[in-house]
């Protein structure tokens, strides 16, 4: 409790409940349909700064879950028409699809860099799949799959169980806003359990944890699992935010991009790779208004610039100079302490 | 466990890297409550059996037996949750955590809730003089504080066998002083294998000692007649190569 109360946490969800409460207010209806969007990155970029930057786990087909619970989500509406059980299903297929491959992976004791490169073969094979779908042959029961074409026109979002009530733009931006600060606030809660201890354990030094008798595999598939389930939550709402999915969404690009949020926006926090998503892709709109230079290689330019220049990403450096004055006191205090445990040690 | 059966076991233990033979068939035991060393030159095999021990190295052959269950092929997680706790032979720890957050990790694994953990590992840091030190990062500390973190790391656990992989190295002698102390509190409670170079140590906190030599037990007995065997002494001084 104590550590999911701190003034942190509390700025967090305080800055993104004004944003969800005043932006519909302030903005026409074309930007809310854009910050929607912004809002559904930021999810997708806190489900990897959960897996990747307190689980250690780096994952470079985060994507796959993403791109599998959007198309789900496209399939099973269109089969079902009730948005209800198409958006869980979109949920519950990439959670099980990731508990499945990641319980092979970690009990298989594959290794990091291993585990980097599956995890994009997998985003990458679903990426061919996909796309090879093009004939009238592919289709899932009344949804075809269209290869590179993707599917269209799908149902949106209805209050559940009620298929008439459809939700606007403004609705729409509120229920991804609320997921947004849920998940944010139910991973600080994890974190600040006895089980997210364990979690941030593990990533520290996965061999001290298996001799002290923690199942890192099991830590990891859970971990793992628990990322996909808020990648796959992304992705549903990406879904239904445009009523259109295609290939692209497991392509090597959107791949790569959220790996690029979280490196902009900082390792090992969740706000940070949140921040980074919305003002990166906001970046990409801007930019995407201009002839001059390519989008894609200002990305790879910005990445360069920040695994160099701003290793931590922005908002831990942001923290860090806050801080600075507390920090030059806080290590001279750590020398103070160097002396204090030898002592402590000596007057056993 | 039968009465006067030794707490743990092995039985022909071998262990192969490639072609390289790092431990050939030890037959080895401990019994309840004794405090032994092993020691050998280096390469001897110390730190590949202690890995066969803990799981962190699978045995090609032979048998490993924990309280009499076969404990072989089972992985780290499962042996230490028997009670078995390792020091390594570098201070592995959780560099990115404090003092505190260390000792709770450890403690947490054997405990029902958060806040009896809490009070275990706030009674170890009392215990090992770590109070003031508790909020400080670990991986901040210098070489002897880390060992001394991973030692109340074991503490809290409550262990029944512990394996110390020279756990004195990188101390001064005031903190060699309390380790030994230390050693001499767990003997109450726990049963102890301690891997370690010196001599002066050894005599001090060990009543048997084990030899190893090339991969296999070279002699095994009480510290004097151990320590005054000419054979260790030229396997340590290196003088001839003994078989």
């Amino acid at each position: 409790m104590r550590d999911v109360c701190n003034s942190g946490t509390l700025f967090v969800v305080g800055v993104a409940t004004a944003i969800a409460v005043l932006i519909p207010q302030i903005v026409n209806l074309y930007l809310v349909i854009v910050y929607s969007n912004l809002a559904i990155m930021a999810l997708f970029a806190l489900s990897l700064a959960w897996v990747w930057g307190y689980g250690g786990i780096l994952c470079f087909g985060q994507s796959a879950f993403f791109g599998l619970a959007a198309y789900v989500y496209a399939v099973s509406v269109i089969n079902i028409g009730e948005s209800t059980a198409p958006f869980l299903l979109a949920v519950l297929v990439p959670t099980v699809f990731a508990a499945v491959i990641g319980a092979l992976m970690f009990y298989g004791r594959v290794s990091d860099i291993y585990f980097a490169i599956i995890t994009l073969c997998v985003t990458l094979i679903l990426y061919s799949l996909i796309s090879s779908t093009a004939g009238p042959q592919f289709h899932i029961f009344a949804a075809r799959l269209n290869g590179q074409n993707g599917i269209s026109g799908f149902r949106p979002l209805n209050l559940p169980g009620r298929s008439d009530d459809v939700l606007g733009p403004v609705e729409s931006f509120y229920v991804c806003m609320t997921f947004l600060i849920g998940c944010y606030v139910a991973l600080k809660f994890l974190l600040s359990s006895r089980f997210g201890r364990v979690v941030v354990a593990v990533r520290e030094n996965p061999v001290r944890a298996e001799l002290l008798g923690y199942d890192t595999r099991w830590t990891r598939t859970f971990v793992f699992t628990i990322g996909a389930a808020i990648a796959g939550l992304a992705g549903a709402l990406f879904a239904v935010w445009g009523t259109y999915v295609n290939p692209s969404l497991f392509d090597l690009r959107m791949a790569a991009l959220v790996i690029i949020w979280v490196v902009v926006g900082g390792l090992g926090t969740l706000a940070g790779p949140m921040v980074g998503a919305v003002a990166l892709q906001y970046l990409g709109n801007v930019l995407g208004k201009q002839q001059l230079a390519n989008t894609g290689m200002i990305y790879g330019f910005l990445l360069i610039v920040f695994v160099m220049l701003v290793p931590q990403g922005v908002f831990p450096t942001m923290q860090r100079l806050i801080s600075r004055w507390s920090l030059r006191r806080s290590q001279y205090e750590m020398k103070l302490l160097g002396d204090d445990i030898s002592k402590g040690m000596q007057g056993r | 466990m039968t009465v006067g059966a030794p707490l743990l076991e092995t039985q022909a233990l071998t262990k192969r890297f490639g072609g390289v033979l790092a431990i050939d068939r030890i037959d080895f035991s401990v019994e309840p409550r004794e405090l032994r060393c092993v020691i050998g030159p280096n390469g001897a095999g110390k730190s590949s059996f202690f890995k066969c021990l803990t799981g962190l190295a699978r045995a090609t052959s032979g048998r490993v037996l924990f309280m009499g269950q076969d404990i072989t092929r089972a992985d780290p997680c499962h042996i230490a949750r028997l009670g078995i706790a390792t020091k390594t032979q570098v201070p592995n720890v959780f560099d990115g955590l404090s003092v505190r957050e260390n000792i709770w990790i450890a403690a947490n694994r054997h405990s029902i809730s958060g806040v009896q953990a809490m009070k275990a590992s706030e009674n170890t840091i009392q215990r090992l003089g770590l109070s003031t030190a508790a909020n400080a990062v670990v991986g901040q500390l210098a070489h002897g504080a880390r060992q001394w973190v991973e030692l109340a790391m074991i503490v809290v656990a409550n262990p029944k066998l512990v394996l110390l992989d020279e756990p004195t190295a990188g101390m001064s002698g005031a903190e060699i002083f309390r380790v030994e102390k230390l050693l001499n509190e767990l003997k109450s409670t726990a049963t102890i294998i301690v891997v370690e170079h010196d001599v002066k140590f050894i005599r001090r906190i060990a009543s048997h000692v084990t030899v190893l030599h090339n991969g296999s037990i070279l002699i095994e007995g009480p510290v004097a007649t151990v320590l005054s065997d000419t054979r260790v002494r030229d396997v340590y001084l290196g003088r001839h190569s003994v078989t």
